[in-house]
């Protein structure tokens, strides 16, 4: 029976690393953090507190299995399993269904703490937009969160907003971002603040023969004033940092920009000796997750699980 | 005297037109995206169902999301002016008006004269509109006259998390393979917006008689669940989505061509309603 | 840490707002609340802090708009239950979500 394959416009690609030069079995303290998100799930093992590895995957219609996968993905075949692990925490919407972890905590510490480690010390606000909200974050030196707001009622704003969309038009969301700056001029923004009547005044834009690429210009720009507004509403210092998957949409991220007066850090490891290693934003809230397990761990706070 | 009341909303346009105080035509048409024509078309259309042309009409005034587009008004007055003037005439008792409309949803504190003393307005977000319903019964795929009549059989009460169209069609979905029967997803949709629209009219206060316009009004499930929530007694018009343009006609037939609506919580009046000629 | 349970979006913005550093657990807002909308638990979003604190309940965050509506009938300045109820001033809230479209 041939297998349909219904075409997915709205999941950046999955991807997965595991490091060159560690070799855990040489490790003391073995800790991971797994971020299941309504979209997508990721893992990160961190040895010692160093990234030893990680993985970007889709979440499926199982939460533990998702969960489960993005390990499994992310340890591939070094032979590490649950049973190596001294202390595994989940974050996310699904963190509820990490079967492995030992504790959950919110993605809202998780992402601070994480945006610290990749970005460094200067941050002290991070914008993370997940598959169904956005959260603005104010942080200290060390990652610690001083305040934060989460929009986790209106799809707009969030990426279920940008999904919709990507599926009504038709386009990959990895080729909206960059199609959305191929205009001849900068049009308005899509003025309905509600997915669903921006829908329809989508529909009568293409209806009326307004190139694609113009609608999709009108709706990024939609999309970086709703953010703004809630990042406004909280306040910004910089280092500004974007976790999540619409991080990597320059539509929105550029526009975003303009709209604040700020720019984003760039996306590079704060930590010089990662410079070689993939730098993927989506990973911020796991990684976030693997940090407070190894500092629960060092610190005696709690017991290790490890079992081997 | 011959008037004409016309209410043009974010997805359907009706007329009312009084003869001398009395109802002489009603029209309603979908809008479409070309709202002025398709207003133009209906004003028409029912001026023929009167037996009546347009040099006849004395006066004519609009209301709705997109009154001022309509040329041939001669006023355009706001929404929730309209609603109490409309309500007022068919049941002078009524003190609190709801009306859920296609994109927006209000609760109005209405004097015994029909003038606006409070409002409040739900507004830009689908949720708490007749646009979340009809969202719901695409993923149940039934229609939405199918959904009211069955959320009626239901006695579950399913709490909704969503609280936007967009994430309630993914919880009704998730429902749905759950394998919760259709009639306890209805009613649970008609439960959760019931709950945003009580809490908007709880904000001007439940003073009887309660009177509910616009189109969910026409939703007797929905209508089951907001009186349960409130716990109240709720007045139900006949064509409950006709009484913004009645009352739009009422202000015409008045003579009335502006009027301010106040909202208690910031003290000011806002003028809405304006002339375009 | 300042937490802000609530919205801010198209349709307007609303938050409750509660300070965990001057929050002391007495748990007076919980009380007041017309609602049942507030609890008092261990700081979520501090995972290495022992302090318990106020904050708004998970099942009625995503609804707070619909929620904390009938304590903002007909006024500008006065405070709501919970905030009025708190001593050390940690819990307060931003405007009236009703002004958000009286000013246009």
């Amino acid at each position: 029976m041939a297998e349909e394959t219904k075409k997915e416009y709205w999941r950046w690609p999955e991807g997965t690393w595991v490091s060159p030069s560690i070799d855990w079995k040489k490790g003391t303290i073995i800790t991971t953090g797994v971020d299941v998100g309504s979209v997508s799930s990721q893992a990160v093992v961190l040895v010692d507190g160093e990234l030893y590895a990680f993985s970007n995957t889709r979440t499926g219609s199982d939460s533990p299995d998702s969960a489960r996968k993005a390990l499994s993905i992310a340890v591939g075949e070094t032979g590490l399993t649950v049973d190596n692990i001294d202390y595994c925490i989940g974050t996310g919407y699904g963190r509820v269904n990490v079967p492995m972890a030992q504790r959950t905590i919110t993605e809202i510490a998780c992402h601070a703490r994480g945006a610290n480690f990749m970005y460094g010390p200067e941050v002290r606000t991070v914008m993370d937009m997940g598959g169904q909200d956005c959260k603005a974050i104010n942080c200290d030196d060390k990652g610690k969160v001083l305040n934060f707001m989460m929009n986790d009622k209106c799809a707009a704003g969030t990426g279920r907003g940008m999904e919709v969309f990507a599926d009504l038009i038709r386009v990959p969301v990895w080729e909206i971002g960059p199609r959305s700056f191929q205009v001849k001029k900068e049009p308005p923004m899509i003025s309905s603040t509600c997915v669903v009547f921006a829908k329809s005044e989508v529909v009568g834009l293409l209806e009326k023969g307004v190139p694609e690429n113009d609608i999709m210009a009108a709706y990024c720009a939609a999309m970086a004033h709703r953010i703004m507004e809630l990042l406004n509403r909280l306040g910004v210092h910089e280092k500004f940092v974007i976790t999540g998957g619409i991080a990597k949409n320059e539509g929105v991220v550029k526009r975003l920009e303009k709209e604040l007066g700020v720019k984003t850090a760039e996306k590079v490891w704060h930590n010089p000796a990662y410079k070689a290693y993939p730098f993927d934003t989506q990973i911020a809230g796991a990684l976030g997750a693997a940090l407070f397990a190894v500092a629960m761990v060092s610190k005696g706070k709690v017991k290790s699980a490890r079992k081997k | 005297m011959i008037v004409a009341g016309i209410d043009i909303g974010g997805k359907n346009v009706h007329v009312v037109i009084l003869k001398d105080g009395a109802r002489a035509a009603q029209g309603a048409a979908a809008t479409g995206v070309q709202k002025a024509e398709a207003s133009e078309r209906l004003y028409d259309e029912t001026l023929r169902k009167a037996g009546l042309k347009r040099g006849e009409v004395g006066r004519v005034v609009a209301t709705g999301s997109a009154g001022k587009r309509v040329a041939f008004a001669d006023a355009c007055i706001a929404d929730a002016a309209a609603d109490a003037r409309g309500v007022n005439r068919l049941f002078p008792s009524a003190r609190t008006v709801i009306d859920v409309g296609a994109e927006e949803g209000r609760a109005i504190k209405i004097s015994s004269e029909g003038k606006v003393l409070d409002f409040a307005i739900n507004e830009k977000c689908a949720a708490g509109t007749g646009t979340f319903v009809e969202a719901m019964a695409i993923a149940l795929e039934i229609s939405v006259e199918e959904m009211a009549t069955i959320s009626l059989k239901s006695n579950k009460s399913i709490p909704m998390n969503a609280q936007c169209a967009v994430f309630g069609e993914s919880e009704v979905v998730s429902l749905i393979h759950q394998n919760i029967e259709k009639q306890d997803i209805a009613k649970a949709v008609h439960d959760a917006i019931a709950g945003r629209i009580a809490s908007v009219a709880r904000i001007v206060g439940l003073e009887k008689d309660i009177v509910i316009i616009g189109g969910m009004a026409k939703n007797d499930g929905f209508i089951d669940s907001l009186r349960k929530e409130m716990a109240m007694d709720i007045i139900v018009p006949n064509d409950p989505d006709f009484v913004g343009a009645l009352g739009a006609a009422e202000a015409a037939a008045k003579g009335v061509l502006e009027e301010k609506i106040a909202a208690k919580v910031v003290g000011q009046e806002i003028v809405e309603g304006e002339k375009t000629s | 840490m300042k937490a802000f349970y609530g919205y801010k979006d198209g349709s307007g913005d609303w938050f409750i707002i509660i300070d965990s550093d001057r929050c002391d657990g007495c748990g007076r807002c919980v009380e007041a609340c017309p609602a049942d909308a507030l609890e008092i638990s261990e700081d979520a979003v501090d995972p290495l802090s022992e302090k318990s604190v106020a904050r708004v309940k998970e099942g009625e965050r995503k609804k707070i708009r619909y929620t904390c509506a009938p304590c903002q009938h007909g006024y500008g300045d006065a405070a709501t239950p919970c905030a009025a109820a708190c001593q050390p001033g940690a819990i307060s809230h931003t405007e009236s979500w009703r002004q958000s479209y009286t000013k246009k």
